[in-house]
């Protein structure tokens, strides 16, 4: 029976949703109070609906129901409870569920946190969001259904792919599609403003917090997928280029380059028409990835079973999006106007730069993600594109991005001149490269790129310092000490700083990690040993080990160093039992300086094994930078810019300012 | 400079920076694109000697042969084959008789020296690649033999 419950529920969500997609907008159109109304009442109602759908796929999952061919394609009766929990998005069905969950929960956010924005805004935001959600629910339900039954049930299920039988695989997805789907909020923002033909700065601060909020989800859900991978899949890489990677990536690119926009538009009122293209992107390609990973055109773990009506459906909804939201901006951007004037060198000029290599770093992706789909499709042969072009184009537009890092904040508004700038600056270039010279020669070489890439790093963190500095340097008029001036440091600022500084430890991780780190795939017997970058290895046995659904055969490993012994690890090589799959499972040691990482191969006939030992210098740093830039956004959401009701209410346009306070 | 001259320097600076950036995109990706081959193509001299590319197929069973780190095996569209060599941990699901993608360059041997081998990803799943040389081979040897009957490979593991 649940079954058929969860699927009556979402048949009801989707008549809400087209409920909430079609009357508020009609009311906002005529002004008519009452169907605006039903805009927060029915996102409430949707959103309890697809939960409660959610939680009937998950009892189907618990309880182990193999009568439902979802449940019977991705779990097993072995399958311990976190991952049959995990299972539940573990596959496309399910995974679309989980989308319209996030979706729902965004909208309720929008509905619950809206109180300060104008009626017919929310209303026609709300709107957008619902349409959204309806052709989502539209799409799950003549595709891709969850909750389709298999007659007669089956014994037992074919078990969740191995690979995402992994602690970070449960809360991958769910993080990802947060940040995916929090586009839309920018997205619903951009067309309601677009609609209502008010693009001001009041627009672009209230869209601000939430697309942040959105880039925070995206830049953990990205993270924690390349930790993931690291970890899983046993090669010791942590970014691959996969086009399943890239399509998060893309949105992430373009997200970032929207955040920084919307700065401009909201302190000058600048880049309006560039600003919402931006935020129609974004989503779309949230969309496109979508597409991608789901239409079955790529090939992938990700990728689940193909079935050409779904590819034909996330199509044609991407086209009616995107089609309609260009049309749209067309048709309203010419009114816009262009927004304050500024100079060449400007603040707006650094951020303008910004923004055009982050678009170009998108469009770089997407060429190299799109193109050889597109020749395969015409059959014009198969190519790829592989991580040497990626690397070379991201080395190219990265560089004068990172330098631009260390100006940009530094800059003023409207018009700057070139010689105090370099004045104020030019300690920080001295040092930074200084320090990238110095950390090379610790490391052991000197490698040109790399100490460049070192330097842009430490030239982001000295030029933050002399921002930093200068701001807390006394000056006339303001009273209290070095700590009462840091206080008054605007949040935004200090997020800003933050997320930057965040790119720099990040950076640093990646070009330490590329230049030192050391790979060599051996053969082991038990008792025989190796040297890796100074640490030895030394195998002492290799035993049976039974897990609740897998046999693996577990390797000792002792990692010493001049005698003295540092770590055991326990690499493992798995097979499943219900589809058989061998299974790399790494063993790492880990700290803040360097990583040892052993996985296992093969065995040969005589019983040795091929064992793949690496030492990887400061890569836990990529990952601490993307945790330090989304720390960086999360301070700057929290601006108390962004809520104060006062502030807002006063600068609504005149017109509007009674319907903005309820 | 007028507000108008600097509109104009402040366009086609972004134009040039786009325009550069462009350029220097397109043409890493030309030098950086790496093609597939079928072992009947390499077998008929179309694949380029000292270049990078793809070959794919299935590893023909009872070809592997390890000698410590190396391994040996022959990559086959069950109508030619070609001998590839490989250093390294193998991907898990590297399998005789299974879908493999080897990436590296032909030697002018006619061997070909594999930097990056790529198997299936689970059960169900073929490379791309390795299922599309299968397909080739099968729609030449009807060609050869006149007949239209469908050859008993599995290239239905490529969908799916």
């Amino acid at each position: 029976m649940i079954p058929e419950l969860g699927q009556v529920l979402l048949l009801l969500a989707l008549a809400v949703a087209l409920i909430q997609g079609v009357l508020p907008l009609a009311g906002a159109q005529r002004g008519r109070a009452d169907w605006m109304a039903l805009a927060r009442p029915s996102a409430y109602l949707q959103c309890l609906l697809v939960l409660a759908a959610f939680a009937c796929l998950t009892s189907a999952f618990v309880r182990h129901d193999f009568s439902v061919l979802y449940v019977a394609s991705n779990s097993n009766s072995l399958l311990p409870l976190p991952y049959r929990i995990a299972a539940v998005w573990g596959g496309h069905e399910g995974s679309l569920l989980l989308w319209v969950l996030m979706l729902n929960v965004w909208t309720v956010a929008v509905a619950r946190f809206s109180r300060s924005l104008p009626n017919v805004f929310v209303a026609r935001i709300l709107a957008v969001l619902g349409l959204v959600a309806a052709g989502f629910l539209l799409f799950m339900l003549v595709t891709s259904n969850p909750f389709d039954r298999l007659l007669p049930a089956a014994a037992d299920g074919r078990d969740l792919n191995p690979l995402l039988q992994d602690p970070g695989m449960v809360a991958h997805p769910p993080m990802l599609y947060m940040g995916y789907v929090g586009f839309s909020v920018a997205y619903a923002f951009a067309i309601a403003a677009l609609i209502g033909g008010n693009l001001d700065a009041t627009w672009a601060r209230w869209t601000r917090p939430w697309t942040t909020a959105a880039w925070i989800f995206l830049t953990f859900g990205i993270g924690l997928g390349s930790w993931w991978a690291y970890n899983e899949l046993g090669w010791g890489g942590w970014w691959f280029w996969d086009p399943v990677e890239n399509a998060s990536f893309m949105p992430w690119l373009v997200g970032t380059a929207l955040i920084h926009s919307l700065a401009v538009t909201e302190k000058r009122g600048s880049f309006k028409v560039w600003t919402v293209l931006l935020a129609i992107m974004a989503f779309s390609l949230s969309l496109l990835g979508t597409f991608l990973v789901r239409s079955g055109v790529l090939s992938s773990v990700h990728a689940f079973a193909t079935d050409p009506r779904r590819g034909l459906f996330i199509l044609i909804f991407l086209v009616l999006v995107i089609g309609a939201s260009l049309l749209l901006f067309s048709w309203r951007a010419p009114s816009v106007g262009l927004g304050q004037r500024f100079g060449l060198l400007s603040k707006e000029t650094s951020l303008l730069v910004n923004n055009m290599l982050l678009a170009v770093a998108c469009g770089a992706v997407l060429l190299g993600t799109l193109y050889p789909l597109f020749l395969d499709a015409m059959g014009m042969g198969k190519i790829s594109v592989g991580p040497p072009y990626f690397d070379t184009v991201f080395t190219l537009i990265m560089a004068p991005l990172l330098m631009l890092m260390g100006i940009g904040p530094l800059m003023r508004w409207k018009e700057d001149e070139l010689s105090g700038l370099a004045r104020r600056l030019r300690w920080a270039l001295v040092l930074a490269i200084g320090a990238a010279l110095l950390t090379s020669w610790a490391a052991g070489r000197i490698a040109p790129a790399t100490t460049g890439a070192l330097a842009l790093a430490y030239w982001i963190i000295a030029s933050m310092g002399v921002d930093l500095l200068e701001r807390l340097r006394p000056r006339g008029g303001m009273s209290g000490g070095v700590v009462g001036r840091m206080r008054l440091l605007p949040r935004a600022m200090v997020g800003m700083w933050i997320a930057h500084l965040g790119v720099a430890l990040f950076a640093f991780g990646v070009a330490m990690v590329k230049t030192y780190e050391t790979e060599r795939d051996v053969k082991m017997t038990a008792d025989a040993s190796t040297e890796v970058a100074g640490y030895r290895f030394r195998m002492v046995s290799v035993s049976d080990v039974q897990g609740p659904n897998y046999v693996a055969a577990q390797a000792l490993i002792e990692v010493s160093r001049d005698g003295q012994l540092l770590a055991t690890l326990r690499p493992e090589k798995r097979i499943y039992k219900v589809q058989s799959n061998p299974m790399t499972e790494a063993a790492v040691d880990s700290n803040l300086l360097r990583d040892l990482y052993i996985s296992m191969g093969e065995r040969l006939d005589n019983g040795d094994w091929i064992v793949r030992v690496q030492h990887k210098p400061f890569i836990n740093w990529i990952w601490l930078g993307c945790l330090v830039m989304m720390g960086g956004g999360l301070l700057a959401t929290s601006d108390r810019r962004y809520r104060s009701r006062q502030t807002r209410s006063a600068e609504l346009p005149a017109g509007m300012a009674g319907e903005g306070t309820r | 400079m007028k507000p108008r001259h600097k509109r104009a320097a402040l366009v086609l600076g972004v134009l040039s920076i786009v325009g550069l950036a462009a350029a220097l995109v397109l043409n890493a990706f030309n030098s950086n694109l790496v093609f597939f081959y079928t072992p009947t193509q390499i077998e008929a001299k179309e694949a380029p000697v000292g270049r990078t590319f793809r070959v794919g197929g299935l590893v023909q069973p009872g070809s592997v042969v390890r000698e410590g780190v190396t391994v040996r095996f022959v990559v086959t569209d069950t109508v030619k084959s070609v001998p590839v060599s490989y250093e390294g941990v193998l991907p898990d699901l590297f399998k005789e008789g299974k879908g493999v993608v080897a990436q590296g360059q032909l030697g002018a041997d006619g061997h070909f020296a594999a930097r990056e081998v790529l198997a299936k990803h689970d059960e169900n799943y073929m490379p791309p690649e390795a299922a599309d040389a299968l397909q080739r081979a099968d729609k030449m040897r009807a060609k050869m033999q006149g007949t239209l009957s469908p050859a008993p490979t599995p290239a239905n593991g490529a969908q799916k």
